[in-house]
């Protein structure tokens, strides 16, 4: 009871002390609280849009095959796909056709994809959420509704025009955002690509522990095919996104290290008046672990109020304000892809990782100068 | 009740500003007494204050409180006991700005971890006792220099401690507050506490309720004058 009785009157005095330092609290807090934002927003992002990729790669084939035509990919003939059902353990071959449409009026690229359930309506397409049209050149972009007319040119520059019967669920914004489904026929005479043709054959395969053996396979039957599995497709895109959020935090080191050095010198600098305080609590009879739990409680209190500002600012920076900040380095394409919202997702371990980072060694850190008053002879109070 | 012998106490031993502020002082401090030190600026009081106070260990020498020997106490046990034994009212008062009187009051008692309720009540009979009950949730600044320096003499008053000790305490008040200040360390020295003061104030040493004054010069005491 009285360990609890001494925590509570020494944190009481704390928050009390806090109010009287108003300027410094504040500073400090905002600088911190900026902080542990970039760093959240960082984090947040790379993790969300890992997550994107790994949730479109779920439901992918687990393998694509490629046609490479001078080290590019080209179209590939369908015939291919005859001989590698044929391969033990494939369960399925399906020509696949896609492929990216720049629409000039709204200066966005869109994916479009054949989908067999159009192939019986040609002249109708489906569209993911962020498809926007624009009327006439100078007039606004606004959100494709069912039933517009949507305008292509095809490959000849003739128009092509094309009725929005449908919009996707949204599960993944990274997959679904861009993508306009259409029909087989639709999309040939938009790309002029050969009926024999297909943009690649995506396998079902049985074990995946046999997709090595398959690939060799399939290399050896069409020495000019790329088979590239679905775990590699997902490496490629972790790999890219951890680089840019480490080439983010590279980039933001300089600032960082400014801030940090701004707060290192607020937070352990102690002001006359908070050493005489320390001086006149001493010779009253408070301790010296007194004293550094005061502090302890100092730094808690400012760091913990700072990581949660902080946090729910990140929050709403990257999955409302779709990572205004970094935007265009992390996500690439930013200029020719439309607007896209992550799905919330919050890792609860490298929120801790964040914590334990940013709280603990502050903490610490305001405690080391208070130690060094704190172990002043309190009757130096008698002499001032 | 305080005993010291042969005390010496030097400041920065061994450097070219070494000083010796106290040398080869023995006096004894009876208990329920009134006991000024008396002496010029650099005598050497308020270093004995200290000493006495258990906020400053002497360079040699032993301090007996209530005939145990406490000179190489540790820094906790030494704090402990000063918390305990002793109540410090200082020359600049020393109130903690920002916090009301009540806070300031109670601020003394927290290491012991007393259950709040009951801190909250002792700091406020003691506010009442000065007559600063209505005052007790302003905030320190906000006090005439009177009603500090009664808030001051509540808080060294919270831990019901044996001894008051006070540094100059009327330097900075005017007579008729340092009249007030007398009176209430005569009502103090009724209710049984042994009071320690050091002041070159002639409203201190000249005052009637004075037990004994221990003339001091240069460190040492010239006459350990006991009034009857």
């Amino acid at each position: 009871m009285g360990a609890f009785e001494k925590q509570r009157n020494i944190v009481d005095f704390t928050l009390s002390s806090l109010g009287r330092r108003k300027g410094k609290i504040i500073s400090l807090g905002t600088v911190y609280t900026f902080v542990i934002f970039l760093l959240a927003s960082v984090l947040f992002f790379t993790q969300a849009i890992k997550r994107e990729a790994a949730l479109l790669l779920q439901e992918a084939p687990e393998m694509t095959v490629q046609r490479l035509e001078a080290g590019r990919q080209g179209s590939i003939p369908k015939h291919y796909g005859d001989s590698i059902a044929a391969i033990r353990g494939v369960q399925s071959v399906r020509p696949r056709l896609w492929g990216y449409y720049y629409d000039s009026l709204s200066e966005a690229t869109f994916t479009i994809m054949v989908n067999d359930e159009l192939n019986e309506k040609p002249g109708e397409i489906i569209i993911g959420s962020a498809v926007k049209v624009r009327s006439a050149a100078g007039a606004e972009n606004r959100v494709v509704r069912i039933n517009d007319t949507f305008p292509f040119k095809t490959y000849d520059g003739s128009a092509l025009l094309l009725k929005v019967k449908g919009i996707l669920p949204l599960t993944s914004e990274l997959e679904a955002a861009d993508l306009i489904l259409v029909s087989e026929k639709d999309y040939r005479t938009l790309f002029a690509v050969n009926n024999d043709h297909a943009t690649d054959l995506v396998l079902r395969v049985r074990n995946t522990k046999e997709l090595t053996t398959i690939a060799t396979k399939i290399v050896q039957l069409h020495p000019d095919t790329r088979p590239v599995s679905r775990e590699e497709i997902l490496r490629t895109y972790e790999a890219i996104f951890d680089w840019r959020g480490g080439l983010i935090i590279v980039t933001m080191a300089g600032v960082l290290f400014a801030f940090i050095i701004l707060a290192w010198d607020k937070a352990t600098g102690l002001s006359a008046e908070e050493k005489r305080e320390i001086g006149v609590l001493k010779a009253i009879g408070w301790e010296t672990a007194d004293i550094l739990l005061m502090k302890f409680w100092e730094g808690v209190s400012v760091s913990i109020l700072a990581f949660i500002l902080g946090v729910f600012l990140a929050y709403l920076h990257v999955f409302v304000g779709s990572a205004l900040l970094f935007e265009p380095v992390l996500k690439g394409w930013s200029v020719l892809y439309p607007d896209f919202r992550l799905t919330p997702h919050v890792d609860a371990y490298q929120l801790a990782t964040l914590f334990f980072l940013t709280v603990i060694p502050y903490t610490v850190v305001t405690i080391i100068p208070s130690w060094r008053s704190a172990t002043i002879d309190p009757d130096s109070v008698m002499r001032t | 009740m305080i005993r010291l012998q042969d005390i010496r106490k030097v400041f920065n031993a061994g450097k070219a500003n070494e000083f010796v502020a106290i040398d080869q002082v023995n006096l004894a401090i009876d208990s329920e007494m009134i006991t000024v030190l008396k002496g010029p600026s650099g005598s050497g009081k308020t270093t004995m204050l200290s000493i006495l106070g258990c906020m400053a260990r002497p360079t040699a020498g032993r301090i007996m409180l209530r005939e145990r020997e406490i000179t190489s106490l540790p820094e906790r046990f030494l704090t402990g006991i000063r918390r305990a034994t002793f109540g410090f009212i200082f020359q600049q008062l020393n109130l903690i700005k920002g916090i009301s009187a009540l806070e300031n009051v109670m601020l003394p008692a927290y290491p012991d971890g007393e259950k709040r309720s009951l801190l909250q009540k002792r700091a406020t009979d003691l506010l009442t006792l000065f007559n600063l009950a209505h005052k007790a949730s302003a905030k320190i600044e906000w006090l005439s220099g009177g009603e500090m320096q009664r808030v001051a003499i509540a808080r060294a008053l919270i831990n019901s401690p044996a001894v008051i000790v006070a540094d100059e305490p009327t330097a900075h008040l005017d007579t008729k507050l340092s009249m007030e200040f007398m009176e209430i360390m005569q009502q103090l020295k009724r209710e049984g506490k042994t009071i320690l003061i050091a002041s070159h104030d002639p409203i201190v040493h000249e005052s009637s309720i004075i037990d004994r004054i221990v003339d001091m010069r240069d460190g040492r005491v010239v006459s350990p004058e006991i009034r009857s």
